[in-house]
């Protein structure tokens, strides 16, 4: 019996071209975009080289502080002084890296100018970041108090500076007419790495800023690795209680006096969350989660109603065959299972070719420079979730019309 | 073999009340050839549906091998149509998208019937309409004559005791026509098989062992 569905499914799309091209186009274009787009998602939010570690680190980003007399507020990157004050006093054992959000500069190179970006870090980044050294090593404590001027730039600076696969560890690099050793030199990571991505590192002791500044805003973060994942609720109950008696900044103005500090050590994902929707100890997170769900709903249900519109005019267009095989002894139930097999087969039709172009797709945008170091990775778990919603829909949008067909009188159902 | 108790069908719109079939009785024997005639909107096709359990009457009862079947579950209804009744339309009915064996099969499909048993009978039956060497053809790539054969075929392949065939000379010239009467005959006079046929032809009647006559919804002979 199961064949024969089989068989009549196969013979019905090859004969409706059509139909099974809009069906098909709408399965498995929905089922890519889905699977391409949770691949990005997940690029941007799962752990991946360089922060191998992310799952386990807590990230303490920005920091508000309100004035909840005046209504005002200003948030911004804490500051390198902030972490050693706050976050490097912490007791509960951890790895804590201070990182400087990233900037641009311009370096001549074999006379032609490059962009690149560049941060400051401190010598404990290297330990919570998973970098891959090509070559030499990074700079330590020791170079930092030495005040020794080195610098580990990525592959791609150093494929423009000395060649690609020449060594450049020793040499000299001139930037803003300032000498520095390459130390290291590391595989490049894609931008979406906000935290880690650069071309040129330099120890925080290189920095012309003023890291002593009390201040609490800066343009710094924390990255901070609990020795056990299972302190990390432990990490961030201990920052809570150093936060809430950190004292507002005094800026003597009436219009914006501050009587209120939030800042929290977040994980990767709730760091971003509190930023986009958190309000004061709401991180915004169950919001964000609700929209992505809506907006992936949404859009699964779009073709999910042009399947049922599809499947009503397709099973219209059958009504004699349905009035045919009742007349020689086919149960309404039978006739539902029949259309319903019918979808599913073309569901995972549909499936399969959202399989082929979702992995070449993901291929394209690995291989292609669109973003240069991008590794994304094709996601089970997205692809059978997405397929089992829309067998769910297929089943949906089967099941209704042949229901309804199913239940007209034999004689009706052979006068179409 | 099949009673009719005063059949009635009305037909009813928001404004209009039409009557099919007026208290209609009918008792058709066992291994009988029965035709039924009148002009056209009499009521001829409700009838044969009623008795093929394709339409529900609106009063009356219908009883088919001494079961009756008003009140019967619709898994009941087609469990029953599947075992007892055999169809031949005037328009054939056949599934464009699958070839002749696989239409001649439709009514094993709902059975327990194996898969090489079910291409065993149907290859029979086509055999005995003369329709052996089409049978890997699909419907469109057939003649009317011969797809009405195919009709044949798969009312018969299941061997049920009635046969119920709607103006299957209908659509066919008068030599098509005689081939498909001659196959209808044969059935009845070699299987045994019961048919009712409805025919605006009145040499196909007269070739049957009773003719019904139908006016404005009531049986006049």
């Amino acid at each position: 019996m199961l064949f024969n569905y089989l068989k009549i499914t196969l013979a019905v799309l090859k004969r409706r071209k059509f139909f099974t091209f809009i069906s098909l186009f709408g399965i498995s274009f929905t089922l890519t975009i889905l699977v391409v787009t949770t691949a990005f998602f997940d690029h941007l939010v799962a752990a991946g080289y360089p922060e191998a570690n992310r799952d386990n680190s807590l990230y303490v980003w920005n920091i508000k502080e309100k004035d909840t007399k005046n209504g005002g507020s200003s948030s911004g990157p804490v500051s390198f002084s902030f972490i050693n004050t706050y976050i490097r006093t912490l007791k509960t054992p951890a790895k804590i890296a201070a990182v400087s959000m990233f900037n641009n500069l311009n370096i001549y190179l074999n006379n032609h100018k490059i962009k690149v970006m560049y941060r400051y870090t401190d010598a404990n980044f290297w330990d919570v970041t998973s970098f891959e050294f090509l070559e030499g090593k990074s700079y330590t404590a020791q170079n930092i108090a030495n005040n020794d001027y080195v610098v580990v730039i990525n592959d791609h600076v150093r494929d423009q500076y000395v060649g690609k696969g020449q060594s450049a560890v020793g040499k000299m690099i001139e930037i803003d007419n300032v000498n520095y050793r390459i130390i290291g030199v590391v595989k490049g990571c894609p931008v979406t790495r906000l935290h880690t991505t650069s071309d040129l590192y330099f120890p925080y002791n290189t920095s012309k800023a003023d890291l002593k500044k009390t201040s609490l805003r800066g343009d710094y973060i924390a990255l901070i690795l609990p020795n056990n994942p299972e302190d990390k609720l432990k990490l961030q109950e201990e920052f809570r209680a150093v936060a809430a008696k950190i004292k507002p900044t005094k800026t003597g103005d009436k219009w914006f006096n501050p009587d209120k500090i939030y800042v929290f050590a977040d994980t990767y994902f709730v760091s971003f969350t509190r930023e986009l929707k958190g309000s004061g100890d709401g991180d915004g997170s169950a919001f964000i989660i609700s929209i992505l769900i809506g907006i992936i709903f949404l859009f699964m249900s779009l073709p999910a109603i042009n399947l049922v519109n599809i499947n009503m005019s397709r099973i219209m267009e059958r009504a004699s065959e349905i009035g045919v095989r009742k007349a020689f002894g086919a149960s309404s139930k039978r006739l539902v299972m029949q259309f319903v097999i019918e979808n599913i087969i073309l569901t995972f039709i549909g499936g399969f070719i959202a399989l082929i172009l979702s992995s070449l797709v993901i291929f394209y945008i690995n291989q292609s420079d669109l973003i240069p170091y991008i590794d994304l990775s094709f996601n089970w778990k997205v692809f059978s979730i997405a397929i089992l919603i829309s067998l769910l829909f297929g089943l949906l949008s089967g099941v209704y019309p042949a229901w309804r067909m199913s239940k007209l009188q034999v004689v009706d159902a052979l006068k179409y | 073999m099949i009673q009719l108790k005063n059949i009635e069908k009305v037909y009813r719109t928001a404004t209009i009340e039409t009557v099919a079939l007026n208290k209609v009785n009918l008792d058709i024997e066992k291994g009988e050839f029965v035709s039924i005639m009148g002009p056209s909107g009499c009521g001829k096709s409700t009838l044969l549906n009623i008795i093929g359990l394709l339409d529900e009457p609106s009063k009356g009862q219908v009883e088919i091998d001494g079961k009756q079947t008003n009140g019967l579950s619709d898994a009941q209804l087609a469990s029953f149509r599947n075992q007892t009744l055999g169809f031949i339309f005037q328009s054939f009915h056949l599934i464009n998208d699958l070839p002749v064996l696989d239409n001649v099969e439709l009514p094993l499909l709902y059975r327990n019937v194996s898969s090489a048993e079910r291409r065993r009978l149907a290859s029979e039956a086509l055999e005995k309409v003369g329709l052996s060497n089409r049978m890997k053809h699909y419907p469109n790539q057939l003649s009317g004559g011969q797809k009405q054969r195919v009709a044949i075929a798969r009312a018969i392949v299941g061997q049920p005791e009635i046969i119920l065939a709607d103006e299957p000379t209908g659509n066919l010239d008068s030599n098509m026509g005689n081939e498909i009467m001659d196959i209808l005959l044969t059935l009845n006079q070699r299987d045994k098989a019961t048919i009712v046929m409805v025919t605006h032809d009145e040499n196909m009647a007269k070739r049957t062992h009773r003719l019904i006559r139908l006016f404005d919804g009531s049986q006049v002979s």
